[in-house]
């Protein structure tokens, strides 16, 4: 007997298909290839269009600040001659208080456009708020579906927040205990309300950050004559760097290296119900971030719009602790009290900016909203009473889930660098299997897959031989 | 817990029911996950008046009939701050003046007859 999990999966391409509004067969080339850009552009709007209808939603035109004094800390124990300068987007003064609003207001508004009733999300993040907040403006229903608590009905404060704000704005919140049966329960909600699928990873919500990146590349050629030397973006879906990149190139911004961030979690199982409350980062970690960079078309689209091994130059990994330590800097050095998944992008900046001249600039493209709960003073009492050892200390030490290191000094904060030739070979790996035993890739799949992982077609030919010598 | 222990047509509440079995759950989840049940919570406008425990309909703020066991009456949230946390507690002030004695010491070299080497 097929179950009821079963049952509503195998209707997923028919769900969607009708909840988007989109047929995404149109993009299909072959088992491996597709159109991506052809499906970027099939919504038809314009760069300017998107910052019209995000105008409107009171979204986007954040600040762009200069971090004058937390430049001048990394400068105090970088060499001499090196230290970039630090620059942060201030995307906590959107609607919603965080960059996800640029993600839903696209979304929101084909939705009202196309006539749906109201709009379904699956997320536990700032995105549900994103979500409620453009669709109370629209006057459109809303419906989040988050994973919230543990099988004891413990969850996060961080996330609790989230049900808070979501219902603040009106939105229905289906809070869910841990699994990934939370997608196939938003599919039967789908199906049950006609709603409109304002999924994270479609091409509408991944456009909508674009103009986060072409404003970055704009006001930073008006503040410093050029655009930054770096981007440092939270990476966990994908969606934040392949949008913000986008942006950035579409603005000329073309020689601006996008450096992904993320918070280690290795080691912690993201369907574990015992793992759940171990975790003190609920996104912008890399339990999101390996297996979305490696295998993108795992999202609840067809096919997926955020496609980050296409655009990011480095992805690097700060711990827990690091972030929280940036977290207070930020407040107590440039009066930024900012929530700390969003503060993961400056860790990292100011480990690479440490090793960069005085004359780079290096920006961190988001920070997001903060308040009860959505504090790290409220994850780290939280971590503590689910038995992680909170403890001062060097931040390599750090074992996710068991302790949270917290620096003692800024000059223990070293990010670490992921080897993007093993995440190319692991995303060809999983499209090769996707496609099906013994399919033979042609010349136009090799092609698309050094694209979507920002290599040459030799470089992919060299790993594909690879695989099939069982290397 | 609840305030109170019963609602009324109207009150504002939260109900919850099992989505799935442990039987129904997906394959491949982690042992400890595969072992529990999917519950989901919701909250909505009481149809009737009912018991905490007890089975009730509720309207969403979607309009949807939800129909679960009530948990909660007014269902409200208690998450907070919470204390400082004492290994973050020394960052300011410490940061603070580390900033200040590099800037002391960058003017100083600044105005030093050896500045522009």
């Amino acid at each position: 007997m097929a179950s009821r999990t079963e049952a509503v999966l195998a209707r997923k391409g028919e769900i969607m298909k009708r909840a988007l509004g989109m047929d995404y067969a149109q993009f299909e080339r072959s088992p491996i290839a597709f159109d991506y850009e052809g499906m970027m552009a099939a919504h038809g709007f314009s760069l300017d269009d998107i910052t019209r209808i995000q105008r409107a939603g009171g979204v986007g035109d954040t600040p762009l600040l200069e971090l004058r004094n937390l430049t001048d800390l990394v400068r105090s124990y970088a060499d001499p001659g090196m230290g970039a300068r630090l620059f942060v987007k201030d995307e906590a003064a959107n609607m919603a208080g965080s960059f996800k609003d640029r993600r839903a207001s696209v979304s929101i508004h084909v939705a009202k456009a196309k006539g749906y009733l109201g709009v379904i999300a699956a997320t536990s993040g700032n995105y549900g708020a994103a979500v409620s907040s453009q669709a109370a403006r629209a006057s459109l229903k809303c419906i989040i579906c988050q994973e919230a608590f543990d099988s004891r009905h413990v969850g996060q404060p961080e996330i609790i927040e989230k049900s808070r704000i979501c219902e603040a704005f009106g939105a229905e919140v289906v809070q869910m205990t841990v699994g990934p049966e939370l997608f196939s329960h938003m599919l039967e909600l789908l199906d049950e309300t006609g709603y409109f699928a304002a999924s994270l990873y479609s091409s509408f919500g991944i456009s909508g950050i674009e103009t986060l990146g072409a404003e970055i590349a704009r006001e930073m050629t008006a503040l410093t004559g050029a655009a930054p030397s770096a981007v440092v973006v939270t990476h966990a879906g994908g969606g934040n760097t392949t949008g913000t990149a986008r942006g950035l190139k579409r603005a000329g911004a073309t020689s601006t290296q996008v450096v992904s961030a993320s918070v280690d979690l290795s080691g912690l199982h993201m369907a574990s119900d015992s793992d759940f409350n171990r975790k003190s980062f609920t996104t912008g970690h890399t339990g999101f971030g390996v297996p979305f960079a490696t295998w993108p078309d795992r999202a609840d689209v067809p096919r997926n719009a955020a496609r980050a091994l296409r655009y990011m130059d480095r992805y690097l990994t700060v711990s827990q602790g690091e972030v929280f330590y940036v977290t207070e800097a930020m407040a107590k050095l440039e009066g930024l009290e900012r929530g700390p998944s969003g503060n993961t992008a400056m860790a990292a900046a100011m480990s690479i900016a440490r090793d960069m001249p005085r004359d780079a600039t290096v920006v961190v493209q988001e920070t997001e909203y903060t308040g009860a709960g959505k504090h790290h003073w409220a994850q780290l009492n939280f971590a503590r009473e689910n038995g992680v050892q909170v403890v001062a200390g060097d931040p390599s030490t750090n074992v996710p889930g068991k302790t949270i290191v917290i620096p003692q000094a800024p000059e223990q904060i070293r990010a670490k660098e992921m080897d993007l030739s093993k995440m190319r070979r692991s995303y060809v790996r999983n499209a090769l299997q996707h496609a099906g035993e013994g399919y033979a890739p042609s010349a136009d799949d090799i092609a698309f897959l050094a694209a979507d992982t920002n290599t040459t077609p030799e470089a992919v030919e060299e790993i594909v031989a690879g695989l099939a010598a069982g290397a | 817990m609840a305030d109170t222990v019963r609602c009324e047509a109207g009150d504002w509440v939260e109900v919850s029911y099992v989505l799935l079995e442990p039987a129904d759950r997906s394959v491949n989840l982690p042992p400890e996950t595969a072992a529990q049940q999917l519950i989901v919570w919701v909250k909505g406008f009481a149809r009737d008046g009912a018991d905490v425990g007890e089975e009730l309909t509720v309207e969403t703020m979607t309009g949807r009939s939800v129909t679960g066991v009530l948990t909660d009456v007014n269902p409200g949230y208690e998450h907070t701050f919470g204390r400082p946390t004492p290994e973050l507690t020394h960052v300011g002030a410490d940061l603070r003046a580390r900033v200040a004695a590099y800037r002391v010491a960058a003017d100083a070299s600044a105005a030093s007859p050896k500045a522009g080497e």
